[in-house]
């Protein structure tokens, strides 16, 4: 496969990882779908409070560009941001109780939904400005490169994200820099309401990296192992020295684009179904059984440990207390 | 003692600091020539003028470990950065519930005189004191901006250095030996009995000549620069203005939900101090324009000592000391 700007990858060829690695990354993607189902229900029930964007349908993203990484490689992440936590390492109970709004909670019930982080695991937050993010991780792909360890920074960013002015600054000065970057761009065909089709010039953002001299490509990202392809090229790229890369995920959410009652989606049903019929949990899956790397009794298995994991995390976030109201006025400032 | 001018004391400050700490780099659209010869290019950056980014990869940089200082040069010009200072620098020590430290210097050129215009020429330090999660200062003199700027460089959050244009060639007293002075801690510039005055940057020099010939007349003006806008030493105006009985108020920037209007409240909302206060409060502000080119317009807009004269005149025959 051509790392060719606007190189656009064929579909993955049989891979190579080891059947331990393939069974882990649907074990991920598994996790990942399993705890926004929960949060979702945990928030129509009155749970979890102000707003959270599920990440259901796009799952082989954050898993196929996160099984690329290294422990200390860093990512940062959108409004739409648990699949990446989770892909990255995050702990299920501590995130859980940030949603319940617990003292617990990674970020003491101050962040929520769209603000978690965990800087010890090299995740930098979950940002609810579209495309806030983008420069923040170019800063830490920025102290990677002086650092001079091999480290290697990701931003992932919607469709939406790449209209805005820090995506394009990014990566001008990345590029001009040499920055151990990838930039991962999850195209799910839509900003909330709007489709992507009606605010792009281009059908493909991969083609903008063209205008930076840097690789472009698109991939299908409900192919887990087109995705951790390109991720392993991008990264081998950026970790060796080359620079940036900037890669193009074709993806599709299965819910609205919040949680909120009421939330409009003028999304044709067809198409929805259509994208739930190229499901990149089910296609991993149904991989693995032809290679005979799973059984029925393996993969029910694996969803009973899920399961079990995501009810103590939630046992977990029910049984934290809240934060003190005095709290509120902690952590203004660091010592 | 040798003098330097306030811009050379505030790169002295940086030089000093970056060779104690190599975590220490510049981002700027100029690098600065004296740091740039002494540090190269990979301490000193020449970043694309993209603010947005440069300031973002100063937050993300600080979240690594680094020690950035990003400089904006013309405050006009962060502008185009506000998601990064508001949304990003000021709040994520907070919201990711302070699990990460974003030791982080800003500087930032404001103040008018320039003959500039509106786009280069604004005192808009006040629309950050409103942002919850971010220190600043204004330095009056060279001595002042360097040892508050080696402060800003030490301190584990984001630190706004705003300097006045008007300052950059002003030469003062500066010791060769490293000293930082602690954000809060106002100055008092002169020590007075009949009135206080508050002042920022270039007004503080022009207050402190108010001040001398009023000595003249047997007025005795206490003349005090807070330096520090967050946090700012209330307990040092208070303790003046519970000595004085009289508050006038000088800055650059407009009034309305200013700078101004803040130390205002901090004199009158305390008991004790507003039971000492003799005359209502005076501010002696610009006017709420944006800053026009023409030197005739420009002036105009503009609070000098004339004005100062004016408010602490104004000041001294309100309230009972007139009917007394
Ligand atoms: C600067 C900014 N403008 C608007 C919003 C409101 N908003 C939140 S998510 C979103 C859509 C983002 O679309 P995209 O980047 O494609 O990400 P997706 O939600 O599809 O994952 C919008 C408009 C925001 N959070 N930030
Ligand atoms: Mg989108």
């Amino acid at each position: 496969m051509s790392l060719s700007p606007q190189g656009r990858s064929a579909a993955s060829p049989a891979t190579n990882l080891p059947p331990e690695t393939q069974r882990e990354m649907l074990r991920q993607m598994l996790t990942i779908r399993l705890f926004e189902e929960r949060a979702s229900a945990d928030y129509r029930a009155g749970k979890i409070y102000g707003v959270v964007h599920c990440y259901i349908g796009e799952e082989g993203v954050a898993v196929g560009v996160c099984s690329a990484l290294g422990p200390q490689d860093r990512i940062i992440s959108t409004h739409r941001g648990h699949g990446h936590c989770i892909a990255k390492g995050a702990d299920l109970p501590r995130m859980m109780a940030e949603l319940y709004g617990r003292q617990t909670g990674y970020c003491k019930g101050k962040g929520g939904s769209m603000h978690i982080a965990d800087f010890s695991i090299g995740m930098l937050g979950a940002n609810g400005i579209v495309a806030g993010g983008i420069p923040i991780v170019t800063g830490a792909g920025l102290a990677a490169q002086m650092e001079g360890k091999g480290g290697v920074a990701v931003s992932f960013f919607g469709d939406g994200a790449s209209n805005a002015g820090p995506f394009h600054e990014c990566l001008n000065i990345a590029a001009s820099w040499k920055l151990p970057m990838v930039y991962v761009c999850e195209n799910n065909l839509y900003a909330a309401q709007t489709a992507a089709a009606a605010t792009h010039a281009l059908p493909d953002v991969a083609a903008r990296a063209a205008g930076y001299g840097i690789p472009g490509e698109v991939v299908d990202g409900n192919d887990i192992f087109a995705v951790h392809q390109a991720a392993h090229r991008a990264v081998d790229r950026a970790r060796s020295g080359g620079g940036p890369s900037l890669i193009e995920c074709k993806t599709y959410r299965w819910r609205a684009h919040t949680e909120r009652k009421g939330q409009p989606d003028y999304r044709e049903q067809a198409e929805i179904e259509a994208w739930k019929g190229r499901d990149p949990i089910a296609r991993l899956e149904r991989q693995l059984r032809e290679e005979s790397a799973l059984d029925d009794a393996e993969l029910q298995s694996m969803e009973r440990q899920i399961t079990a994991a995501i009810e103590a995390a939630v046992a977990f976030a029910e049984a934290s207390p809240f934060p003190l109201p005095e709290q509120a006025t902690d952590d203004v400032f660091a010592a | 003692m040798r003098e330097l001018t306030y811009d050379e004391a505030a790169v002295e400050a940086v030089a000093e600091e970056m060779r104690r700490d190599p975590k220490i780099f510049y981002l700027s659209t100029d690098p600065i020539p004296p740091l740039l010869r002494e540090f190269g290019p990979e301490r000193i950056r020449a970043t694309p003028i993209a603010e947005s980014a440069m300031t973002g990869m100063g937050i993300g940089a600080a979240g690594c470990g680094f020690r950035p200082i990003v400089d904006w040069r013309q405050v006009t010009f962060c502008f185009v950065a506000m998601d990064q200072i508001v949304n990003q620098a000021a709040k994520i020590h907070y919201m990711f519930g302070g699990q990460a430290r974003f030791p982080l210097l800003f500087r930032a050129t404001v103040c008018g005189g320039g003959r500039v215009a509106a786009q280069h020429s604004q005192s808009p330090y006040s629309m950050f004191m409103n942002v919850a999660g971010l220190k600043m200062f204004l330095a009056s003199t060279p001595y002042d901006i360097k040892g508050l700027i080696k402060t800003a460089i030490r301190d584990n959050n984001p630190v706004i250095s705003f300097e006045s244009s008007r300052l950059l060639r002003l030469k003062g007293p500066v010791p060769e030996e490293d000293y930082t002075i602690p954000l809060g801690l106002a100055d008092i510039k002169r020590e007075g009995s009949d009135v206080t005055v508050v002042a920022l940057a270039w007004l503080v020099h022009e207050a402190l000549a108010a001040a001398e010939e009023l000595a003249k007349e047997g007025i005795s003006v206490e003349v005090i620069d807070p330096r520090s806008l967050v946090p700012l030493d209330a307990g040092t105006i208070r303790d003046s203005v519970k000595k004085t009985g009289r508050l006038v108020i000088a800055d650059e920037a407009g009034p309305t939900a200013g700078f101004s209007a803040e130390v205002a409240a901090v004199a009158t909302e305390d008991g004790a101090t507003f039971a000492r206060l003799k005359a209502p409060v005076k501010r002696v502000c610009a006017l709420p324009v944006p800053i026009p080119y023409s030197p005739v317009l420009e002036n105009h807009v503009f609070p000098d000592r004339k004005r100062i004269l004016a408010g602490i005149r104004e000041v001294l025959r309100e309230g009972p000391a007139q009917a007394a």
